[in-house]
């Protein structure tokens, strides 16, 4: 169960953000500009909140009644940044086993999971080469494989598709709706794509100018834009 | 090369390669500690800092020495303590070091600041959500990503060390062996009749040391920004 509720004031913005879910995979939808990144960060450590609690299955990150905010790297969580953030001068294995050197774990080429997620998303022929090298698709399948590979217990997926061609987001797309039937991990998925969200999320939050505006499941979502969205009607057919 | 230089100049030579090299060893860390303080955090006095880098560019190199002189001369203010624990820097080629070191340290620190400045701080949170703490994310992701950087201040402050002359000649004299280096021998020559000859020959040597100097540093530089590119 993911718990939030944060209440951060920018100089030109306001947050006021709560929801709770028990969802496997959750989405938080809305247009850029409500605030959906800013959670994330919050969640993950990165941005502190003026004020508010957040907790994952009972374990709790913030809460700023405690004055408690456990440090980003004791998290455990995976972030896959929008713009991937691969360490541009490491291989994409070294990049794959950051985290889990980084927590001391086994350096050798089996590291527990590796070939799991190497298969998974499709990277074995990509490991030796260097992020630069790499196409916008199997960037960001590194960057998830990387975040997956620090054994987190939620995976943070900042808009993992935008700014991809077509082809290299149905790539993507195929590979996390993969990850999210192997039940490996908890999902957030922040996105401004209703195609997206309809296709890996189970619950769905919806945040505009920094707020919630609702909270539904995956299908009452999907058939509410179908009926105000042509070009959703026709993809959902 | 002594068949064109006298053994006393390659000599000098020798000792200016020598008290430049190892100054620059010795001034690198604290120049990285305060270089990455000056990009990374806001303190109080930061300005006061910064400016105080700034001292040995600006003041007379002679000021500098006379200033080491004060202070780490036998009879300056430490200089009797250091002596006491049997260090003695004066007139000592360990004190052309120190000279050279003060002379180079602001291009080594101002250098560092600027290529810790262009690494992409979001690639150090993703390392951190990753489980990195900030050792490890200074040694793998920082140093590498502004290394050249670092490499081109060091070959700055290696050539300013490599010149030096003011604050090494009122610090530390002209001692043969000892704090004769290349520019005090040079000065020595243009004052000996008939000196002309080898003031050239030294001078041209300067000149490539020099010239090397700048062309690996901005060789160096540029692999700074081709770096920069992010993934």
């Amino acid at each position: 169960m993911l718990e939030v509720s944060i209440r951060h004031r920018y100089e030109d913005a306001r947050l006021d953000i709560s929801f709770n879910s028990e969802a496997q995979s959750i989405a938080l939808f809305g247009d850029s500009g409500a605030g959906k990144t800013s959670v994330l960060d919050a969640i993950a450590g990165l941005l502190k909140p003026d004020a508010g609690r957040i907790a994952l299955d009972g374990r709790i990150w913030f809460d700023s009644a405690l004055s408690l905010s456990v440090p980003v790297r004791e998290r455990a969580v995976g972030y896959v940044f929008q713009d991937g953030r691969l360490f541009p001068h490491m291989s994409v294995l070294a990049n794959l086993l950051y985290g889990p050197r980084s927590r001391g774990g086994n350096h050798s080429l089996d590291h527990h999971g590796l070939d799991e997620i190497v298969d998974l998303l499709a990277l074995a022929s990509l490991l030796t080469r260097r992020p630069a090298t790499l196409s916008g698709g199997e960037r960001q399948r590194v960057a998830i494989g990387r975040a997956l590979l620090a054994e987190p217990r939620i995976l943070l997926l900042d808009e993992p598709m935008t700014g991809l061609h077509h082809e290299a987001r149905l790539d993507v797309l195929e590979h996390l709706q993969r990850l999210r039937e192997r039940r490996l991990v908890t999902m957030l998925l922040v996105s401004h794509q209703a195609l997206e969200v309809a296709a890996l999320a189970d619950e769905v939050i919806l945040l505009g100018d920094g707020l919630v505006s609702g909270q539904c499941e995956v299908d009452l979502f999907a058939r509410d834009r179908s009926q105000t969205n042509p070009a959703m009607a026709r993809a959902n057919r | 090369m002594s068949d064109w230089l006298s053994p006393a100049d390659f000599q000098a030579f020798l000792l200016s390669l020598r008290i430049a090299g190892i100054s620059v060893l010795v001034s690198l860390p604290a120049a990285l500690a305060i270089g990455w303080l000056l990009s990374r955090r806001r303190f109080p006095g930061r300005i006061l800092v910064e400016a105080m880098l700034f001292l040995p560019l600006t003041l007379p190199p002679v000021v500098t020495g006379y200033a080491l002189l004060v202070l780490l001369g036998r009879n300056g203010l430490f200089g009797g303590w250091l002596e006491s624990i049997g260090i003695v820097v004066a007139f000592r080629w360990t004190g052309a070091v120190i000279a050279a070191a003060l002379m180079g340290f602001p291009l080594l620190t101002l250098s560092a600041r600027v290529a810790f400045d262009n690494v992409d701080q979001r690639l150090e949170s993703a390392a951190e959500t990753l489980g990195a703490g900030p050792w490890r994310r200074f040694l793998t992701i920082v140093l590498p990503l502004s290394a050249g950087g670092i490499a081109a201040g060091c070959v700055l402050a290696f050539a300013r060390a490599f010149g030096e002359f003011g604050a090494t000649i009122s610090f530390v004299s002209n001692i043969p062996g000892e704090t004769r280096t290349l520019p005090i021998a040079i000065y020595e020559l243009m004052n000996v009749p008939g000196g002309d000859a080898g003031v050239v020959r030294l001078s041209v040597l300067s000149l490539v040391v020099a010239f090397a100097a700048t062309l690996v540093a901005a060789v160096l530089g540029g692999r700074l920004w081709g770096s920069r590119r992010r993934a």
